[in-house]
């Protein structure tokens, strides 16, 4: 499904501040896996993904999503078979504009978009249907402005807004890392039925250890702009916080000295 | 009186388009493009020049709306392709359009002194010689921008366009090229900016090489009032109100013309009005904290 080969990327190239942020990064995806992507603060995870998005392009290496070469694509072109939700909830959605008009642009993704009416009454009852699965009564706001819903309603959005259409690859980048706990587990738990419901396949960036290893089918973790684990089946089922960050200490010769990290994995 | 009434109407009315215009970019965008000025007038200059030759009014306009198309998509090109900063873009092209127009009028000012223009033609349509004639005609052409602008913001393409003022990176996210939806609405701004410009050229019987200074803040002005007396909750609201703060800026004008002060201290007044209602929540902000400190800091944040 998507396959990385040997994937380059630097910030500020042929400086006194050049940072390697990916260093020839190979992974592949079979269709359906969903990868929870760990490592410590700039280990390059934000930038693979970010590299996989489109928003910058790496100096080297090819990027294939099912079959396809989308290396050299521009972000927008890329967005035609690419979900994502972002990091900071605000990210996602257009403030001034109504819950229905978020949904419409997104349910238009790599589709045409016309000078016709946007939303006629077909399209308001299927978002008002998708919104009732989310359970968080935005059903009956259709006509809100976004701007006024809170940072867990917005994330929520943003995640139906990434797969009302299908997407071939759903990019998570930590996305429920500044919701309230109460939140970041109503968002998570929507996230792992969006994604077996539609059987997708993901890569979620996380800080939480435990997280990693609950969800999903594959942990991958990253260390200085390189891949050093990569578990998963009944190994990875095996696997508890501590064997992950022993087993990631001895792989990369370095202690897990995030903050974060540790403090995620204590809670 | 009644003269000052019909005249202030039909100002606010021909001038709404270019307002409408600033609106696009200003607010719906979120691109502060000073092309406007050169626009302005090059759409007056163009329509001039093409009746002063003998040619067809409603053409005439119709071409000078091409020429602001033009020098949107300059501006948009400078910014899209060159990334040169928005507010520097508009700059540039405004520059470049004051020899251009400077070329297309020839000279440095134009009479159209009875000449055919689409207010002489549209009030030779009328029953009765009217002094409200140039208003009539300026109420039914804004009527239909305003139309189309709020059918065409709520088609599929003009979501995206706000979305790209809105939030960029969302929409770039939702498969948009956000360039090309720069690209139409500083077009689609200009063109309305220059089509007023050839209006007022024509109801003023001139068009100069000046006539264009100081638009984008006489817009910014009737944008900001409009929305401060008319409100903008809704979309359509929000594009009557500018519509609307376009009439009730030139009756500021008219008003303190009579009050005494010369027309050369417009533009200063115009700035003022601009300063004041942008320095507005800052100054509000100030005098909260002084009277509740703690309570106005929580509602800000």
């Amino acid at each position: 499904m998507l396959e990385l080969t040997d994937i380059c990327k630097a910030f500020e190239k042929n400086t006194v501040n050049e940072k390697v942020a990916l260093d020839q990064v190979s992974l592949s995806l079979n269709s359906g896996e969903f990868v929870t992507l760990v490592g410590s603060n700039g280990a390059g995870k934000s930038t693979l993904l970010n590299a996989i998005a489109g928003v910058y392009l790496p100096d080297c290496g090819r990027i294939m999503l099912d079959g396809r070469e989308i290396t050299h694509l521009s972000e927008h072109q890329r967005a035609t078979w690419i979900g994502r939700v972002f990091q900071n909830p605000l990210t996602g959605t257009a403030p001034q504009m109504t819950v229905e008009e978020n949904l419409v642009m997104a349910w238009k993704r790599g589709q045409r978009r016309r000078l016709r009416k946007a939303i006629r009454s077909q399209e308001r009852s299927f978002f008002s249907e998708q919104l009732a699965t989310l359970g968080l009564g935005l059903e009956d706001r259709l006509t809100t402005k976004v701007g006024l819903l809170s940072g867990g309603q917005r994330q929520a959005l943003t995640l139906l807004m990434a797969t009302l259409r299908k997407p071939q690859l759903l990019l998570l980048d930590e996305h429920i890392a500044s919701l309230d706990p109460r939140t970041a587990d109503i968002v998570m738990d929507l996230t792992c039925r969006i994604v077996n419901e539609q059987q997708l396949t993901a890569i979620m960036v996380t800080h939480n250890l435990e997280q990693a290893l609950d969800a999903g089918t594959r942990t991958v973790m990253m260390h200085e702009g390189r891949i050093v684990l990569d578990i998963q089946g009944p190994e990875r089922k095996r696997m508890n916080v501590m064997d992950l960050m022993n087993l990631f200490e001895k792989n990369s010769g370095a202690n897990l000295n995030s903050d974060r990290v540790l403090l995620a994995a204590r809670a | 009186m009644l003269y000052v009434l019909a005249g202030t109407l039909e100002q606010g009315l021909l001038f709404a388009l270019m307002v409408l215009g600033v609106y696009l970019t200003f607010r719906v965008l979120d691109y502060a493009d000073l092309t406007v000025d050169g626009s302005f007038t090059m759409g007056g200059a163009i329509a001039a020049v093409i009746i002063f030759s003998g040619g067809n009014p409603w053409l005439a306009t119709l071409a000078a709306i091409c020429g602001g198309l033009l020098a949107g998509t300059i501006t948009g090109l400078l910014h899209t392709v060159f990334k040169i900063t928005p507010l520097l873009s508009g700059i540039l092209t405004m520059t470049g359009l004051y020899s251009v127009n400077l070329r297309i009028l020839g000279r440095a000012n134009v009479p159209l002194l009875r000449a055919d223009t689409v207010i002489t033609r549209f009030n030779s349509w009328l029953p009765t010689d009217s002094i409200y004639g140039a208003s009539l005609l300026g109420l039914i052409i804004v009527v239909l921008a305003v139309v189309a602008l709020y059918l065409f913001l709520k088609t599929e393409v003009g979501l995206v366009l706000q979305a790209t003022g809105d939030n960029e990176q969302m929409i770039r996210a939702q498969g948009v090229n956000t360039n090309h939806m720069k690209l139409l609405g500083l077009a689609l701004s200009n063109g309305m900016v220059a089509c007023s410009g050839a209006l007022v050229a024509q109801n003023q019987q001139f068009a100069d090489a000046g006539m264009g200074i100081g638009m984008i803040v006489a817009g910014l002005a009737s944008v900001i009032i409009g929305e401060a007396i008319f409100g903008k909750r809704t979309l359509l609201q929000h594009i009557i109100a500018v519509v609307c703060g376009s009439v009730v800026y030139r009756a500021v004008l008219a008003l303190v013309l009579r009050l005494g002060l010369a027309p050369t201290d417009f533009k200063l007044l115009t700035a003022l009005i601009v300063v004041v209602a942008l320095a507005s929540p800052q100054v509000k902000g100030w005098l909260g904290k002084g009277k509740n400190n703690r309570k106005g800091e929580t509602l800000d944040a």
